[in-house]
């Protein structure tokens, strides 16, 4: 990208110009009568307002009820006895974590930059301080060093094998399926019913579900949409065009209450399935409009081009097309996977404990009554802690993935 | 892949058109096809599957223990006691209030215990069969004890705070008209709203479920200057329900809830029921099992509801755990009291 025209301009201080900031704030804020009325206006207002909600979170608000009710929040009905399992698959995503974030930063010269080191000093410091995590930092703290070590491991890795990122793909593909294994049980494992399951891992579970099943099922739509065979394309159409037209609330509920109308007792698909199906059949359709505009911003060149190589189809779209497209569409999909999780609060609708369907759960606890705003506070907090995450996943991936020049 | 996904979207258009109009046309539902009962289907299974709301103050919430509790959750945990001589033989499904008539039609659930209001149209179109009310709700009013109104004439050119859209607004202004009083009704969209409005003073009244109004003085900064009028405006009685034409199953979970209630009324209680095992009252020696062959004859084992007052107690505990003297609500008896105290509950003989 080159820099606008503008900023050649103001290269450097102009001669005479003060820095510093009560230099900065004069010309900023406070550059004539108004501006100050108005500096001031907003300032009493955000002091004010910050002042009442910090003399409530600690003088007024009872957060008890947070880390007396965690392993709930965290995750539901889960028997207390099986809470091994849960430690056990965190403790295998640390480990993908930690190799995947080694074998990306392996061009780095310093993977454990002084900003990495403060991160992980303060995340560490959160889990010892923080009340609701307290109990756990024995077992939180260990997590921390898995993904740092990993990360070590995975930077060796990485420089010495090529394979190493096909590989840590399909780990983590793999590992969809043990996390399967870990908390629904089976081969060996008490089964824990799905009805047990709640909380941030039910929550988890359907997002990434639903991410890693709408995600094919959009690009497949999205393509065909813009297939040049009639039929196909009709029925794509017709698709997006009718789930896009009906709200999610509404496919869930046809999910839950439709679906044993009409299926035999014994052959229904789980609740949890059921809930997770509608999810992903409900995002693949904004998905695949958000594939397709990439798609239409790939220019007809490149696929000329393709041809003139003599590449078929499948190989034009899998090695020209889609990587060009998809990188183009990464903000729109990311966005799309960010609204996905947060539809799954809609899961408490439908009668699913998920995060936030186990905090009303609490909250109807005669002991908390009334606590609404330092639960709810909670809750968006950690909805807010994912989804920043996600976001700031797909704007380093973007970089990562920037060709432009 | 789309082709596939369409055409199954498709496909449950066209059945979920074929099975809204089945559902209205058979009140029975796949609970009961093929003539054997749920009770089988249950004792098999070896576990009873109890739809509950899961989110109702003192009805049915989960503990910090990750266990379900409640007046609700107990009723179901009598039935799995009287089942299974195990109180914790029970799945709980939450239900939210429209999925819960066709998850217990659907055969999702073996009973409800969701805080339902019995009614005729449930009880014949929507294909239901109500057990004994367990709790006998009904829109109270609310007021501060200062502000010295004891009846609903009080409220003359006296502002009331309301819920809009619910039976609670429609039942207000009949009441209010039939007593010629002429007030001001103060009408939110939202409980939350409602709430703080009357906590602020805009109106000297708050009318909603007195079970619900209890719950919510709880909530407000001083809960002891808050008082429930004895007025009651409309009936909602509560209890838990099982599906149509299933008589077998029907009669196990209405003779285990009016077990319960004969339990408080004999002064069985959790405590003292060994005492009473070997009782010289015949109507107690038939009741525990101990003479007579009551649980037999219901598919049951005969001491069934020696089984349910050990493991759940009888009704009064029950209701005093979660809604009464030992919960934070406090709630009086009033008209979930026995017959004998003034109240409505009675249970027919056990003979």
């Amino acid at each position: 990208m080159t820099t606008t025209t503008s900023g050649s301009f103001s290269a450097g201080p102009p001669a005479g110009a003060k820095i510093g900031p009560i230099a900065w704030a004069r010309k900023h804020l406070f550059s004539d009568w108004f501006n100050s009325l108005l500096t001031l206006i907003i300032v009493s207002v955000l002091g004010f307002a910050g002042f009442r909600l910090i003399t409530w979170a600690f003088i007024q608000a009872q957060w008890l009820l947070i880390p007396n009710n965690i392993g709930l929040l965290m995750s539901g009905t889960y028997p207390s006895n099986q809470y091994w399992r849960i430690w056990t698959l965190l403790g295998v995503v640390c480990t993908l974590a930690g190799l995947s974030w080694g074998i990306i930063a392996r061009n780095l010269s310093r993977l454990f930059s002084p900003w990495v080191l403060g991160g992980i000093a303060v995340v560490s410091a959160f889990f010892v301080v923080f009340p609701a995590t307290r109990p756990s930092s024995m077992i939180l703290l260990p997590m921390v060093a898995i993904v740092a070590v990993m990360a070590w491991v995975g930077r060796l890795v990485g420089r010495k094998l090529a394979i190493a990122g096909q590989l840590i793909s399909l780990l983590w593909f793999v590992s969809y399926f043990v996390a399967l294994w870990l908390i629904g049980g089976g081969l060996g494992l008490r089964t824990i019913s799905t009805n047990d399951w709640g909380g941030l891992v039910l929550t988890l579970f359907t997002a990434i579900s639903g991410i890693a099943l709408s995600f094919p099922l959009g690009m497949i739509l999205a393509l065909g949409r813009r297939s040049e065979l009639p039929v196909v394309r009709w029925l794509a159409t017709a698709y997006i065009e009718l789930v896009r037209g009906v709200p999610l609330v509404a496919l869930l509920f046809m999910g839950q209450v439709m679906i044993p109308l009409f299926l035999p007792e014994g052959a229904r698909p789980d609740r949890v399935v059921r809930a997770i199906i509608a999810l992903s059949l409900f995002s693949a359709a904004y998905l695949a409009e958000n594939v397709r505009a990439g798609l239409q911003a790939v220019p007809r060149g490149q696929q000329e081009a393709a041809a003139s190589l003599g590449l078929n189809t499948p190989l034009t779209l899998t090695l020209i097309v889609l990587p060009q497209a998809l990188k183009i569409a990464i903000p729109a999909i990311v966005g799309q996977f960010i609204s996905l999780f947060q539809d799954t609060t809609l899961l408490a609708i439908v009668g699913l404990a998920e995060l936030l369907g186990m905090g009303r759960s609490v909250l109807a606890n005669p002991a908390y009554l009334g606590r609404y705003a330092e639960m709810y506070l909670f809750l968006g907090i950690i909805y807010w802690v994912f989804c920043y995450a996600m976001s700031l996943g797909s704007r380093k991936l973007e970089q990562k993935l920037n060709t432009t020049h | 892949m789309k082709k596939w996904g369409f055409l199954g979207l498709a496909a449950a258009l066209t059945l979920a058109a074929c099975g809204g109009s089945t559902d209205t046309a058979s009140d029975g539902g796949p609970g009961t096809s093929g003539g054997a009962s749920r009770l089988q289907t249950v004792l098999s299974r070896g576990q009873l599957i109890c739809g509950v709301d899961g989110g109702i103050p003192g009805f049915s919430f989960v503990d910090e223990s990750g266990a379900y509790s409640g007046l609700d959750v107990e009723v179901c945990r009598a039935v799995a006691a009287a089942l299974f001589d195990d109180p914790n033989a029970v799945e709980f499904r939450r239900l939210d209030s429209t999925e819960r008539f066709t998850a217990l039609s659907g055969g999702e659930v073996d009973m409800l215990s969701r805080n339902t209001t019995w009614t005729i149209s449930r009880d014949t179109s929507v294909g239901m069969e109500f057990a004994p009310t367990t709790f006998y709700d009904g829109q109270g009013m609310m007021v501060r004890v200062d502000s010295g109104i004891t009846d609903l004439e009080d409220f003359a050119g006296r502002a009331v705070c309301v819920e809009t859209g619910t039976t609670t607004e429609l039942n207000l202004t009949d009441q209010m008209r039939r007593l010629g009083v002429e007030f001001e009704p103060v009408v939110f969209q939202d409980a939350d709203a409602a709430y703080a409005a009357y906590d602020e003073g805009r109106c000297e009244g708050i009318t909603s479920d007195k079970s619900q109004l209890i719950a919510r003085r709880s909530t407000l900064p001083n809960p002891d200057e808050h008082t429930l009028l004895e007025v009651t405006m409309s009936k909602e009685p509560l209890g838990p329900l099982t599906v149509n034409n299933d008589s077998a199953w029907f009669d196990v979970v209405k003779w285990v809830t009016f077990g319960l209630i004969q339990a408080e009324e004999f002064g069985i209680t959790s405590e003292n029921v060994e005492e009473f095992l070997g009782s010289d009252d015949p109507n107690i020696a038939r009741f525990l099992g101990e003479e007579g062959t009551l649980g037999t004859d219901m598919g049951l084992p005969n001491d069934f509801m020696y089984r349910v007052v050990t493991h759940v107690g009888n009704y009064g505990e029950i209701y005093e755990r979660n809604l009464g003297s030992e919960s934070e609500f406090n709630l009086e008896r009033g008209l979930n009291d026995l017959w004998t105290n003034g109240g409505l509950l009675y249970a027919p003989p056990f003979r």
